[in-house]
């Protein structure tokens, strides 16, 4: 079994209507999705947006209530858990996307950091301000400013602050959703290189959730397209980016701009060959809902969503 | 010899905090040519956007200094019914936001003709409405009749920014200014609408200010480049030129932090310290200095000028020849330990 494990997961949201706000149909947000985790690497969500990538980060931690399907996380179903003090939830930390909406504006860097640490452990004022400060140092930040306000904090701090929350209680498992995209580039590579650093030191595993398909081929080593709320295909990250199989995908690396303007031209052609051959084909890999296929494996590694054949 | 359209000189644009002018785009000169995309690049605070308003007029409370010449017309400080004559008409703008940059209450007709209304009131009703439904088409809109009647939240992302697009090229301005146009769309939107912004450039033969903090976008689009940083430019050149020889620090190291899809890097470089707010810049020297602390004081020009090192390639300051990467030494360290 593996560290994460995620059966089959459905999350549908109701959409309301009428007269008595009857439920008129589902909005499948998720709608059967499997991966495994495995302990130490980083695996990749990627998708455009609405495709449910986050709705899935979500879910696994509780934040969205499961339609169906299982979750396991080391080999115990913590599917739907909700109990505030349940012990996977100290294993499991989430990193949100922005840093300025996801701390309290009112509340001190203290109070902030160790709010995780004070659900779980009895310290006394003194042990918990020691922590705080070690993380804080642990993340790059001044210890001596455990009593500022998010707001005397840069963009990057501030995502650090939200590390430093996450790695409080030790976690196993770090879920980073679009951790990255609310900073500017060079705050971005401050803030890649030190979820590796700390990833190593910590031994953690990262379920990295981003659609900048640039950043994802950095930091993960294995990839999950997303589409619709299915799979399209799962692979390592060479499988994805070297030999892209699904319509979809192909596209979807296509679509990432080159950095050496020498080759426009010859990006341009390839584009607009692999438009022909998506709108042509379409109908091969998509069913008449416009739906991806269940998963098929080309190799050991590597799925595609494919339909049955004959 | 290009055709210019658009000539800005010592352009200087300070912001008022508490009693004292802060400059956010300090002494910028710049030429927009015809049929061409010129691309800002730099960081938030750089003083791009600024200069994006600057040119449009936008900034209503900032003190604007120097000259912006609109085909030999000067138009700073002009008043805002002849600048009104402009804008639209003349000059475009398509904003980062297609949410916001757009009236929740009016549908997209509506809006699109809005723009035509104000600059060519002899425009019949039924002709306006063509005249809007042609560019819906234009911009890759499909079923043009029945978006016109919606609202701009009934529409996706990549459809909204369609429209501001529409809107910006209703008049068929010459020079369009593009603010982060794809920032907050998805990658296959985005090269949809890079694609579309580029057979502008060829049908109107318009010159084009693409801001963006997005490298890769800049190597598809652009022909010329020019870096901000801290209000100045700090380096301008040909396209190709830039992305093969770039020179000044600061364009080396924000290349250098961008994960590249195209390339395997286990660590990205990172620049010490962040971009200083308006009131804490350095005003005097070179303004990268203080994030590259590791090179020797003496590299750097007391007042940095723009140096033309190769025809259309101008680098800010001294301290270019003699950057390099905190790594780099290490390396060399490690190498000559060896031999």
């Amino acid at each position: 079994m593996g560290f994460l494990k995620v059966e089959d997961l459905k999350v549908h949201f109701p959409i309301k209507g009428g007269l008595f706000g009857r439920t008129l149909d589902y909005v499948r947000a998720v709608d059967g999705v499997s991966f495994t985790l495995e302990k130490g690497k980083t695996y990749g969500l990627v998708g455009e947006s609405g495709s449910g990538k986050s709705t899935t980060g979500r879910a696994i931690i509780g934040l969205n209530h499961v339609t169906s399907g299982k979750v396991y996380f080391e080999d115990k179903e913590i599917t739907g858990e909700t109990k505030a003090k349940s012990d996977f939830r100290k294993d499991i930390q989430m990193i949100f996307q922005d840093p300025y909406s996801s701390l309290n504006p009112k509340k001190r860097v203290i109070d902030l950091v160790a709010e995780p640490i004070r659900n779980f452990e009895k310290l006394t004022r003194k042990e918990e301000r020691i922590r705080v400060q070690e993380l804080l140092e642990l993340v790059g930040l001044n210890p001596e400013s455990i009593l500022k306000y998010p707001h005397e904090f840069s963009g990057g701090q501030r995502q650090r602050i939200g590390i430093a929350r996450a790695i409080a209680l030790k976690p196993k498992l770090i879920i980073a959703d679009e951790p990255v995209s609310a900073l500017d580039v060079s705050v971005q590579a401050q803030v890649l290189n030190f979820m590796k650093e700390i990833q190593d030191e910590l031994d953690l595993t990262y379920l990295f959730i981003s659609h900048d398909l640039g950043v994802i081929k950095h930091m993960c080593d294995h990839i999950g397209i997303m589409y619709k709320g299915r799979y399209v295909e799962e692979g390592s990250a060479k499988e994805i980016f070297e030999n892209p199989q699904h319509i979809y995908t192909k596209r979807l690396v296509a679509a990432i701009p080159d950095i050496d303007p020498r080759k426009r031209e010859e990006m341009k052609q390839f584009r607009a060959e692999v438009n022909t051959e998506y709108e042509q084909s379409y109908n091969d890999y998509f069913n008449e809902e416009g739906l991806a296929y269940g998963l098929k494996p080309i190799s050991d590694t590597h799925l595609v969503a494919l339909p049955e054949k004959g | 010899m290009a055709e210019k359209l658009l000539e800005i000189k010592n352009l200087k644009t300070s912001f008022r905090i508490k009693d004292d002018y802060f400059a956010a785009v300090d002494d910028v000169s710049l030429n927009v040519n015809k049929n061409e995309v010129l691309a800002i690049v730099g960081e938030s605070g750089c003083g791009k956007s600024a200069l994006a308003f600057s040119i449009m007029g936008l900034h209503t409370r900032a003190k604007m200094e120097g000259d912006i010449l609109y085909k030999g017309e000067n138009i700073v400080g002009i008043s805002a019914s002849k600048l009104n004559k402009l804008r639209g008409k003349h000059m475009g703008m398509i904003f980062q936001d297609p949410l916001t940059a757009l009236n929740p209450l009016m549908i997209i007709g509506d809006q699109i003709g809005e723009a035509l209304l104000l600059h060519n009131k002899e425009l019949s009703k039924t002709q306006r409405k063509e005249k809007v439904i042609n560019l819906l088409n234009k911009v890759g809109i499909p079923r043009a009749e029945y978006v016109y009647e919606q609202f701009p939240h009934e529409l996706s992302g990549g459809m909204r920014q369609r429209v501001v697009i529409a809107t910006a090229i209703a008049n068929e301005p010459e020079i369009l200014i593009a603010d982060e146009p794809t920032t907050a769309l998805d990658v296959t939107i985005q090269s949809q609408i890079l694609d579309l912004i580029k057979d502008l450039k060829e049908d109107m033969n318009s010159g084009i200010v693409l801001i963006t903090h997005d490298l890769g976008v800049v190597a598809e689009m652009a022909d010329r480049v020019a870096v901000m940083y801290a209000g100045e430019i700090v380096e301008i050149a040909e396209v190709t030129t830039l992305f093969e020889e770039p020179l000044h620090p600061y364009t080396r190291s924000l290349f250098n932090s961008v994960p590249n899809a195209s390339e395997e890097q286990d660590r990205l470089h990172v620049i010490q310290g962040i971009v200083p707010s308006l009131q804490n810049l350095p005003r005097n020297g070179c303004r990268f200095a203080p994030r590259i602390p590791w090179i020797d004081g003496s590299a750097h020009e007391a007042h940095p000028q723009l140096h033309e090192i190769k025809p259309g390639h101008f680098v800010r300051c001294t301290c270019y020849k003699h950057f390099h990467f905190p790594e780099e030494v290490r390396k060399e360290e490690e190498h000559h330990g060896v031999s």
